[in-house]
């Protein structure tokens, strides 16, 4: 167990020096720098600035010099905001996205196996139809559609209440979280229902429950204790691609929310070619994602034992 | 067959032993009387079953022919601009009058009595008339002067104004006392329009007013319609293009680009999943194939791949085919989705071939002697094909989506350009107030999603043959 889950951190490390590397030569292949702004400014000052910055040296020589900033920490400094390190950056804006995304996993997963064991326990009556549909219909409807229509619902909501219960957009409070939560949680929670649903099924068919059944049981107890329990694997073994998707999928509810958050920026940079931001968020959310999986990965031996983890 | 021994009984039958027969009905026990299908022919029989999935093929082919198809049949320029037709709703033949052009219009002008007195307090005008014909390029008002007036006030309401305070949008305020008339072109929609003259004096409005209730006609200048190819006179009526969906906020046609943007978002959704789905069979059915150490170092490079920032790679795709900002960039979005997706692919590939691999029936073929790719042809691709299949037709919403994303953010094509996600970013600024513009390109786009996760859905259920048995 130990060496399997060495052997996976050490796999995850080669990841993301393998992110850090490929992004820092792709960007560099870009032409233009971060100083080719609309500003003008003189030769010698630009000069100035590139050899203050680094960017004058060999491309090889930048790369080592960030690698070796990287591993102690140091991201550098953001080159179109005034006065921040891409660290600071980070440490601003994750928490918020981190936190949206809490949210709608949270709402994703609870509703996914909540609809999902539901619609298995009713199969082909009226609720699994309908809820099956609706499950369908959240995939299919572009994220930023619901997010507009959500919008607008809050406003209704809003004024035909006469005060405000939830804000429409920004971030004051947890409240703001709850509706942008749901929306970019949406359709992980639809995807999560119909992989509950046919877990379940699959569970219900087998021989563990048949014998549950022939001792009897009662059906609640069969429910919770043998099929649910056996049904959620699934779900954990989703979760690490779900958190990836929903932490990098933010950037459509951020900015339709107004939501400060890191996927914001991370456009941002891109759009300005702020080469420390880019760096810094790409190597971030990579390491994040990849410890995210490893994590979930680690998780799932200890929730089955009948996965052995060590033959993976 | 049981065989009876023949006994020597107490009565005899009076059965002739020659009309006795051997029976023949064990021959047939064993008889199938179903015709044998093969595996794709049994899969099309269940999926002709599922009335879900057979509707969706429909609409997919639907949608397929009208991406193709339509623009053959709707001549109409997805970039023309009417700035007569701003936001409109959807409207079938509707016919416009040809009126004059409004730029030279003068106003009419009154003499001014000098005999009055300036204590009497200010009225309203006598009248308030159109000289002529109201209409959607300009509203005219004349009026008569109003005595010791220094200045005209006009508004113009969308409902019957109820006091001096609900008069609606001011318009104008005429500080030449001789003019005695306004010419409104102010955004001027076939609706009725309550318009509202009061005087004024020294800056002081008078306490009475005079309404009039004003229902333009729809209506199109003659240069316009000269610039737009018809031969017509003043006063004449024309019918106009008919538009299903509406315009949108420029006035151009919503169907036309529709249509329009659905090649792109077709091009994207078909082509992109296609070639990824394509590179990861190969590569995944490689490294599933060979297995052992090339297998490992294969799959950890796909695991590489998957990890890189999409949205980064995209724009940087962009940037290295030449593509400023603001241009249209659809093959960046393709070569972003073909060189990043495949690891997807790859390893469900892997997964299966390395499970068939293990299979009885191929360890006896190969047993029997067969070559590898007689084993690759006949049962590691036939086998792998459904999965393929599925993944295959639910690559394509997400490609759609992608597009429709990146569109959507303004990283996908050009301003301008119709694709249905351009379509709804610029649809969803005029949501409340012509919520046709957002609809239509996000019902579009929903539908084609819907009815490719319908078809994956049900080519699932009639491929996989573990769901087979349980029904």
């Amino acid at each position: 167990m130990l060496s399997y889950i060495l052997k996976r951190l050490l796999l995850g490390l080669l990841t993301i020096w393998f992110i850090a590397t490929a992004t820092f030569f792709m960007m560099h292949a870009v032409p233009g720098d971060p100083l080719s702004g609309e500003k003008a400014m003189s030769e010698v000052i630009r000069a100035n600035l590139m050899q203050q910055y680094g960017l004058d040296k060999p491309l090889l020589t930048q790369y080592l010099i960030y690698m070796s900033n990287m591993l102690k920490g140091d991201f550098g400094i953001s080159f179109s905001e005034e006065n921040r390190s891409v660290n600071d950056i980070i440490r601003e804006h994750f928490p918020v996205s981190a936190a949206l995304g809490l949210v709608s996993l949270a709402f994703a997963t609870m509703g996914g196996v909540l609809f999902g064991s539901f619609t298995a326990l009713c199969r082909n009556r009226w609720p699994d139809t309908l809820i099956m549909f609706l499950v369908i219909l959240a995939i299919s409807v572009p994220s930023f559609v619901i997010a507009a229509f959500s919008q607008l619902g809050i406003l209704n909501l809003n004024s035909w209440a006469g005060t405000t219960i939830l804000p429409v957009a920004g971030l004051n409070s947890w409240h703001s979280m709850l509706i942008p939560g749901l929306v970019l949680g949406l359709s992980t929670m639809a995807y999560m229902t119909r992989l509950m649903r046919s877990s379940m099924l699959e569970v219900a068919y087998t021989d563990y429950i048949r014998s549950a059944k022939a001792k009897g049981l009662s059906p609640a107890r069969i429910f919770f204790k043998h099929q649910l329990r056996n049904a959620i694997l699934p779900i954990i073994t989703v979760l690490g691609p779900a958190i990836a998707i929903i932490t990098t999928g933010g950037f459509v509810v951020e900015s339709v929310f107004a939501i400060p958050g890191l996927g914001r920026y991370f456009v941002q940079a891109v759009a300005q070619l702020d080469y420390t931001v880019i760096m810094g968020t790409t190597v971030f959310f990579g390491s994040f994602l990849v410890m995210m999986v490893i994590l979930v990965d680690v998780l799932y031996g200890l929730v089955d034992p009948r996965i052995r983890v060590g033959k993976a | 067959m049981i065989h009876h021994p023949k006994s020597s009984t107490d009565h005899e039958w009076n059965v002739a032993i020659e009309s006795w027969e051997p029976s023949n009905s064990h021959l047939d026990n064993e008889k199938l009387n179903r015709p044998s299908l093969s595996y794709w022919q049994d899969a099309w029989f269940r999926l002709q079953k599922n009335r879900r999935a057979l509707s969706s093929l429909y609409i997919i082919l639907v949608l397929l022919i009208f991406t193709l198809l339509g623009p053959f049949v709707w001549h109409q320029d997805p970039y023309l601009q009417d700035l007569d037709m701003i936001s409109r709703g959807p409207m079938f033949g509707t016919s416009a009058l040809i009126v004059e052009d409004p730029g030279g219009w003068q106003p009419p002008r009154a003499q001014l009595q000098d005999n009055q007195s300036l204590t009497t307090p200010l009225g309203a005008t006598e009248t308030l008339s159109l000289p002529q014909t109201a209409n959607t390029q300009y509203v005219r008002l004349q009026w008569e002067s109003v005595p010791t007036a220094d200045a005209y006030l006009i508004y113009r309401n969308n409902h019957a104004p109820a006091d001096q305070y609900d008069l609606g949008l001011p318009l104008s305020r005429i500080t030449d006392p001789t003019v005695v008339g306004f010419q409104d072109r102010l955004q001027i929609q076939p609706q009725t329009y309550w318009y509202t003259v009061i005087a004024q004096r020294n800056e002081v409005e008078s306490s009475q007013l005079r309404t009039i209730r004003v229902e333009p006609v729809r209506a199109i200048t003659l240069n316009e319609a000269k610039l737009r190819g018809y031969e017509v006179a003043l006063d004449e009526e024309i019918k106009l293009p008919a538009h299903p969906f509406g315009t949108d906020y420029l006035g151009r046609d919503v169907l036309a680009r529709i249509m329009n943007g659905a090649q792109i978002s077709m091009f994207i959704g078909v082509i992109a999943p296609l070639l990824f789905v394509l590179i990861g069979t190969l590569y995944g059915g490689i490294a599933g194939f060979l297995g052992g150490n090339i297998d490992s170092v294969m799959m950890r490079i796909a695991d590489f791949i998957i990890a890189l920032p999409f949205l980064l790679f995209m724009i940087l795709f962009r940037i290295a085919f030449g593509i400023g900002p603001g241009e249209s960039g659809i093959l960046p979005i393709l070569f972003a989705l073909v060189i990043l997706r495949w690891p997807d692919t790859a390893r469900l590939v892997r997964g299966q071939i390395l499970q068939i691999r293990e299979e009885p029936y191929v360890q006896a073929a190969r047993l029997l002697g067969a070559k590898n790719y007689y084993i690759i042809l006949r049962h590691l691709l036939p086998n792998t094909l459904g999965a393929i299949l599925v993944t295959l037709t639910f690559a394509i919403p997400m490609a759609i989506f992608t597009e429709a994303f990146l569109s959507f953010i303004g990283m996908g094509v050009a301003p301008g350009v119709p694709s249905w996600g351009s379509m709804s970013n610029e649809g969803i600024k005029t949501m409340l107030s012509s919520p046709h513009e957002l609809f239509v390109p996000a019902i579009f786009i929903s539908l084609t999603v819907l009815a490719f996760n319908m078809l994956g859905d049900g080519l699932r259920d009639s491929l996989d043959s573990r769901m087979r048995s349980r029904e």
